[in-house]
């Protein structure tokens, strides 16, 4: 691996492990969201959507003062791993699966809603466990939702930049992925590289949203 | 054998106030208008709504009360009017689905398969399906759940007049072919007199009325509830002669003879004729040189003045059967009939529901 594409190598790793873990926590919380007639559900629903509009800068500098060794969170952190959280592969995935949360979570709850109860109520009367239905009637009727938030969420981490700035700086290697590789390079005025990284997210993040929107178009991104 | 519900539960503008031993084997038709609470009674019974303060038991095992048993434990069969199959399966995948989950039980997958008339579907796509088709597989899927009570939620509503003549007879056979009692919800009396054994009416979320169905169908207050055109009786009969010169088929209606258009259907056939009473004319002599061919002597049983309106509805008792006619209040006055009068029921032989389709009776 070269040195000019190790930026690039650890952007596709953070958005893969990112991806991953949000398949893990968004899923069920986006079943919850959809299933439930719970009276703080529009209060989850919006800090879900936080991510959308809050300035990565200030989602970030939270994070940083979360992740830092003298906060309860961090803290453990140090003294479960010997590491800290801030300026940490494991801190950007953390953070990395906070500020893609809603597109994980936004396109995978529609598409729940849009099966609805119907298919699950009619599977229950068949015999269908609420575990059995889940996986085989509410997931399979919303797989569209899942690619929709599988390829938004991985899309989005790779092009994050503000929020990797805060809490992971720039070490080459471990935090410096490609959108500050890019800054850096701009800043150095070494517009070539600069060109080339860009090129390339470009090509990716457009080659990925095509894929999304000839896939499916019936799972948006609700921004509110 | 059977199904107890004692049920208290308020809803967005009326409270479900239900407390029924329902019958258990037959159809029984859970009749009444829309929005009186029929589907959240269905809902309950299976499961669906699980915070209601109910008492739901079958065969004496509480399902509902003190605790709940999940729906997928019921092992209640769910018809819903939408079908709701699995749009991410073909038809036989919703059937294996239903397979698969099925306790042991009596009822044969290809015995369902044939007896729906779904073979020739097996490898369809479900969106391919029609109205018609996709109630058959729906049907066909809960019998293969192997069921101990079937629920089934105006499941013809959707259809045309065609593909609810295909169908409703299925329905009525189903207690008798496999062994599942069911429990149909209907706000179309012409079903009602089609399929059920037993019918139990429904009125603002409240059982007004229940009973087995040839006497309910005789209760001036099912009028109400069905709309005056709707109002009549039912004759259970055999087939007992064809005239194919003419195109007439004879039904014997305990003694009694009855005439109408030919039937494609075996002599022997029990048949299930319904009468609606604005086709039937009353007259106090025999009376001839007329083309009505069903002329029945009997005797009035009861005379009901329908309020503000123009008319009565009498109900004549032929003696194996009873028909209920519908005449003005001015010809009641001028015939002079009373209860307890003997009167001619004049039914032309035309106005015989070509939709009532041979049903075959329970033995």
């Amino acid at each position: 691996m070269s040195a000019e594409l190790a930026p690039l190598w650890l952007s596709l790793r953070l958005a893969f492990f990112t991806t991953l873990v949000l398949l893990a926590l968004g899923t069920p919380l986006a079943w919850w969201l959809s299933m439930t007639r719970a009276k703080v559900k529009p209060v989850i629903e919006a800090v879900t959507a936080l991510p959308l509009v809050l300035p990565p800068t200030v989602l970030g500098f939270y994070l940083l003062i979360l992740f830092s060794p003298n906060s309860a969170l961090g803290g453990f952190f140090v003294s479960l791993t010997g590491h800290s959280l801030t300026f940490s592969f494991t801190g950007l995935v953390l953070a990395s699966v906070i500020y893609s949360l809603p597109f994980m979570v936004q396109p995978l709850q529609s598409a729940f809603e849009s099966v609805g109860r119907g298919p699950l109520e009619a599977a229950a009367s068949l015999g269908a466990s609420p575990l059995d239905r889940f996986f085989s009637v509410a997931s399979p009727l919303a797989l569209r939702g899942y690619i929709t938030g599988l390829v938004l969420s991985f899309a989005h981490t790779l092009g994050e930049f503000g929020v990797v700035l805060m809490v992971g700086g720039n070490i080459p290697g471990r935090t410096k992925v490609i959108s500050i590789a890019i800054y850096e390079n701009v800043e150095t005025l070494d517009y070539a590289q600069a060109h080339w990284l860009s090129a390339i997210l470009m090509g990716f993040s457009f080659a990925v949203l095509l894929l999304v929107f000839t896939v499916n178009r019936r799972f948006p991104i609700r921004v509110i | 054998m059977g199904l107890y519900v004692d049920i208290h539960l308020p809803r967005d503008g009326f409270t479900l106030a239900v407390k029924h031993d329902f019958a258990g084997d037959g159809v029984t038709a859970l009749f009444g208008p829309s929005g009186c609470g029929k589907t959240t009674l269905l809902r309950v019974i299976a499961g669906h709504e699980y915070d209601a303060q109910a008492l739901v038991a079958w065969d004496g095992i509480e399902w509902q009360g003190a605790s709940n048993l999940a729906p997928h434990l019921r092992q209640v069969g769910y018809v819903f009017q939408d079908a709701r199959l699995f749009a991410h399966l073909d038809v036989a995948g919703n059937l294996a689905f239903a397979e698969k989950r099925a306790k042991a039980g009596n009822i044969k997958r290809q015995d369902v398969i044939y007896g729906l008339g779904i073979a020739h579907l097996l490898k369809r796509e479900v969106a391919d399906l029609s109205g018609g088709e996709r109630q058959r597989v729906s049907i066909a899927r809960s019998l293969i759940s192997q069921p101990r009570l079937m629920l089934m939620d105006e499941p013809l509503a959707a259809l045309d007049h065609r593909a609810k003549a295909g169908i409703l007879p299925l329905i009525q056979s189903l207690p008798r072919r496999f062994g599942v009692p069911v429990i149909y919800v209907t706000h179309a009396l012409d079903e009602v007199a089609q399929v059920a054994d037993q019918v139990v009416t429904m009125e603002e979320g409240s059982v007004i009325a229940h009973g087995p169905v040839a006497e309910m169908l005789e209760r001036p207050d099912m009028q109400g509830l069905s709309g005056r055109f709707e109002a009549g009786s039912i004759l259970e009969g055999v087939i007992s002669s064809h005239n194919t010169s003419l195109h007439l088929t004879q039904v014997d209606v305990g003694g009694l003879p009855f005439e109408m258009p030919h039937l494609d259907a075996p002599i022997g056939t029990h048949l299930r004729l319904r009468v609606r009473a604005r086709d039937v004319t009353l007259a106090i002599k025999r009376p001839e040189g007329i083309s009505t061919r069903n002329i029945l002597s009997g005797k009035i049983v009861r005379i009901s003045p329908e309020e503000n309106t123009a008319f009565t509805e009498v109900l004549v008792d032929l003696g194996p059967a009873r028909v209920q006619a519908r005449v003005t209040h001015a010809a009641v006055l001028d015939l002079k009939l009373v209860e307890g009068s003997d009167v001619f029921a004049l039914i032309k032989s035309v106005s015989f529901d070509r939709r009532a389709l041979p049903g075959v009776k329970r033995g």
